[in-house]
């Protein structure tokens, strides 16, 4: 796993700014490191994965940059689900975690996620609360 | 003590508070000021001004949208979504529900129901936003004359 000291890295992906801007602050207030990418495509190369080449990266990364993927579900063109499927096979990524997050709350669809592989699966609009307790799920945090 | 500047916090308290009972902020809103602090400390004011410039773009595209001779409801419907989740996720409730309302009509490609819906959301949306910019103000005047911003409670309802 990449190592940044005692601060987790998180990416966090939505298409919605306001959105994005919230998830940076929220994560930041939880002591996490952040990246934002605003669709499943930036994402992907940030990841270093192409998206031309399902399964494995093209990049020579033996560990992932990141500790845990939050991503939207409803994006235009690759949809938080898409994306949640590109990193579930990846055989460096398959291990990061990833949380889904939705306005919607529709059981199919939580479901569907869940059983792709998706950690957890969350409301929004996201509260500091429902981060922290988010944080301390993955990261077994101590404190 | 300054009366002046109790006298000052004392509008700016009651101000809020009725943005609250008058649901045109719900307590999401409170999240925002949760996430301000000494390492941010202009993250509500920079959070609303882009919901604000983002929603104008968005009405901006909607009142093109429902103005073409083939409404394409998908790409209304997109903006709409868009609109919803950013109204929620800064607490303008008003807004985020008649956007509710609007996806309906959307829903059974009703362009009637969508214009009506349309300026029931320009009209919640300047209304948080007049009433957001003179929330802000009071709130420098609070600053400048030397007091701190209460951290807003939420009336019980």
């Amino acid at each position: 796993m990449a190592d940044h000291g005692d601060e987790p890295h998180v990416l966090a992906v939505d298409d919605n700014l306001v959105d994005r801007k919230m998830m940076e602050a929220l994560l930041k207030n939880s002591s996490c490191k952040v990246t934002t990418a605003e669709n499943g495509m930036r994402a992907l190369e940030y990841l270093g994965i192409r998206d031309d080449q399902p399964g494995e990266s093209s990049v020579s990364a033996t560990t992932s940059k990141v500790n845990l993927i939050i991503t939207d579900y409803c994006m235009p063109g690759m949809t938080g689900f898409d994306l949640l499927k590109k990193v579930k096979g990846s055989s460096i990524l398959k291990e990061v975690p990833v949380v889904i997050v939705s306005s919607e709350n529709v059981p199919t669809r939580i479901n569907k996620c869940l059983a792709e592989g998706a950690q957890m699966f969350m409301l929004k609009p996201l509260k500091a609360s429902d981060v922290k307790k988010l944080r301390c799920h993955l990261m077994n945090c101590k404190t | 003590m300054d009366v002046g500047l109790v006298q000052m916090q004392r509008r700016l308290a009651d101000y809020a508070n009725a943005l609250f009972k008058e649901g045109i902020l719900d307590s999401q809103y409170l999240q925002l000021q949760e996430l301000q602090d000494e390492s941010n400390p202009d993250f509500v004011v920079e959070v609303v001004s882009l919901f604000f410039t983002d929603s104008e773009k968005l009405l901006n595209d909607l009142s093109r949208d429902l103005a073409q001779p083939n409404v394409d409801f998908k790409r209304v419907d997109a903006h709409v979504h868009q609109l919803k989740g950013s109204s929620s996720s800064i607490g303008a409730e008003r807004v985020k529900n008649a956007c509710i309302v609007f996806r309906n009509f959307c829903q059974e490609k009703n362009i009637p129901g969508c214009l009506r819906c349309l300026q029931q959301i320009k009209q919640e949306f300047l209304l948080v936003k007049s009433k957001l910019e003179t929330l802000f103000k009071l709130e420098q005047q609070v600053v400048a004359a030397g007091g701190s911003i209460p951290t807003v409670q939420q009336p019980s309802l």
